[in-house]
């Protein structure tokens, strides 16, 4: 496991170039970017944990903060899924494959891998925000992890199937049987959809039965979040066991710049991750 | 440690004879108020100010910095690779900082440079410094050091310090870098017992009489949610502009921005100071802000430094008492009454 930026200079980018770009949804807004560096040994020094994010940096328009989609059991690249809504993401969207930029990173914390082990994991995840959840569970499913966990429990929604990340993958786990998918969305009218129709919170109620011996890591949006908390917390599962994966303002990614604090933690550099009982004690600025 | 004394011309005649070993900034007269300016730009030099209206921190973190330059020209092979922008790292000597504004850079040292990161060009302007104090024979109505740790003649963070004795200074090393700069100090007269003397009993008499009346004692244990629900912000707040006066004049505000800027082909990577008074500090993409409204920024610069950054090092507050919020802020918004509300919080009254 390990954490940080280049020793040398924390904001300095990796330069990688653009080796594949997938349009994820219908609404083509988001878009999954395979990356790889230009100086092989730099892979190596980016060594991740999922759950952590990076900078993406490109020349001339800026950096964003993004999960890192990818696991580190899958070598020779990067992935990162990106939705478009500022000045670099938008930039971000017409570049082609070939295109050279930066990465930066890993940067943050990552989900509670040790404290997982000999545990089963529930994951629920919503709309977009299922980048760092794609990566636990190929991490997870790995042949060389699976032993180390029981069941894993996976909720993951959208607005429509059609905005469903990473379908290939989605259909793929609901065939095996080592992992239980609980695909859903909030509505659709296609006669043919063959999983569940509600919203993630509610879905999760019906399908998780038991919070004995699990921990529950959570990312989506913040309606989603503020919705399944009770749902986890009827379950049984106690705050220290509910994982969270915030999402904030971000510029320096390594605790400097000072905008996305919780009172005196940040973000980038003591989060992504925090617990609920974590976030119980901190000014909810997120 | 060698202590020498010089009489006013003799010191002014010898910092202008530096120039080969270090850039020397010191306070200049400019328009109403003193800046750090290079000395070659001095017409006359007087250390009677005050204190500078902008601190000194910007010699060792400008407010706006280049980070990375870059190619954006398709021909060039090193096209969109960011390299570290070249620096004058070259020995400077910031001489007549006052003792605030020295305790500052230790207070925001632990932001720049700790176990898990260092920001390499903030730990190489320090490093490159030798910060050459004068303690305060007048401290300002606003000046409240003493309260938060420091004092008039509060040596941390200084490399040497200048004591005002009227017709002389006297000029005490405290560190190597200090003890350096005084043997390439040309002239003056080693100090004698009796100088010493003087010195301290001045320091010890000024110190005396400044008030400390801003009280700190019980933020450390005062729960955190508490403080951010306490009933006050709103009012704190109400006067508020927003301006970011405050957090520019900080000595110990460290918040930055990171930029793109692109001429032709050619692009940099800057930095540039920011400020937790903007809304855009926080704006996230999706247009949710989660310090949208002025009392929560106002809020937020309040309780980093007076309680966030308490809790995080153990180690008192990020103030080192400069006064220049309290002197510039356009509404009268004082740190002073701020602290003491919060201090004497109590929770559930």
């Amino acid at each position: 496991m390990t954490g940080g930026a280049s020793l040398e200079n924390p904001y300095l980018p990796y330069p990688v170039r653009i080796d594949d770009i997938v349009v994820e949804t219908e609404d083509k807004n988001l878009k999954t970017f395979k990356f790889v560096f230009l100086n092989p040994e730099d892979e190596e020094k980016f060594a991740y944990t999922p759950g952590q994010f990076a900078e993406l940096s490109v020349p001339g328009k800026g950096e964003i903060p993004i999960g890192i989609a990818s696991s580190p059991t899958e070598k020779g690249h990067v992935t990162f899924t990106v939705n478009k809504v500022g000045l670099v993401t938008t930039h971000l969207h017409n570049m082609k494959e070939g295109d050279v930029m930066g990465i930066r990173g890993p940067l943050g914390n990552w989900y509670p891998w040790e404290e997982m082990e000999g545990k089963n994991i529930v994951i629920v995840g919503g709309g977009f925000a299922f980048t760092t959840l794609r990566s636990s569970i190929v991490y997870a499913l790995h042949p060389d992890n699976r032993p180390k966990f029981k069941d894993i429990i996976v909720v993951y929604g959208a607005r429509s199937p059609g905005m469903l990340l990473y379908k290939d993958e989605l259909a793929e786990w609901e065939k095996r049987d080592d992992i239980h998918m609980h695909i859903t969305v909030d509505a659709t009218d296609d006669p043919d959809w063959k999983y569940n129709t509600g919203f993630v919170p509610a879905v999760t109620e019906q399908k998780v039965t038991s919070s004995e011996n699990a921990i529950a890591i959570v990312c989506g949006p913040p309606v989603m979040i503020r919705f399944t908390q009770p749902v986890l917390e009827k379950l049984g599962f106690p705050p220290e066991r509910i994982i969270l994966s915030l999402e904030n303002r971000m510029k320096c990614g390594i605790g400097m710049c000072g905008r996305c604090n919780l009172g005196d933690q940040y973000v980038c550099k003591d989060g992504p991750v925090f617990s609920l009982a974590k976030l119980k004690n901190l000014p909810p600025e997120y | 440690m060698a202590n020498k004394v010089f009489s006013k011309d003799a010191w002014l005649e010898a910092l202008g004879g530096l120039k080969e070993h270090y850039r020397v900034f010191l306070p200049l007269k400019d328009g109403d108020f003193f800046t750090y300016k290079p000395i070659e730009e001095a017409k006359k030099i007087h250390f009677d100010y005050d204190n500078t209206r902008l601190s000194p921190k910007g010699l060792i973190f400008p407010q706006s910095e280049r980070m990375f330059e870059f190619s954006l020209d398709t021909q060039d092979p090193e096209a969109n690779i960011l390299k570290e922008a070249p620096k004058d790292d070259s020995p400077r000597a910031i001489v007549g900082v006052r003792p605030c504004d020295a305790h500052a850079v230790g207070l925001v040292r632990r932001n720049f440079d700790n176990p898990e990161y260092r920001d390499p060009w903030w730990v190489k302007h320090v490093e490159a410094a030798t910060y050459v104090g004068l303690g305060c024979n007048a401290p300002c109505a606003t000046c409240f050091c003493k309260s938060v740790g420091g004092g008039p003649f509060n040596e941390e963070g200084l490399d040497a310090m200048m004591v005002d004795l009227g017709d002389r200074f006297l000029v005490r090393a405290l560190t190597e870098k200090g003890e350096e700069f005084l043997s390439r100090v040309q002239g003056g007269e080693a100090a004698d017992e009796e100088v010493l003397k003087e010195a301290r009993e001045l320091a010890q008499k000024v110190t005396d009489e400044m008030p400390d009346t801003v009280p700190t004692g019980r933020l450390k244990d005062l729960p955190v949610m508490a403080l951010f629900e306490a009933p006050f912000w709103e009012e704190v707040a109400f006067a508020c502009l927003n301006c970011g006066t405050c957090t520019y004049l900080c000595p110990t505000c460290w918040c930055f921005d990171i930029q793109d800027e692109v001429y032709k082909t050619e692009g940099i990577r800057l930095r540039n100071w920011d400020s937790c008074m903007f809304p855009l500090f926080t704006l996230h993409g999706s247009g949710h802000n989660p310090r949208d409204q002025k009392f929560q920024r106002v809020r937020q610069r309040f309780m980093h430094k007076l309680k966030y950054y308490v809790d995080k090092y153990g180690d008192g507050v990020q103030c080192s008492g400069c006064g220049r919020c309290v002197q510039f802020c356009p509404v009268n918004i004082d740190i002073r009454r701020v602290c003491g509300l919060m201090d004497a919080y109590e929770p559930g009254a």
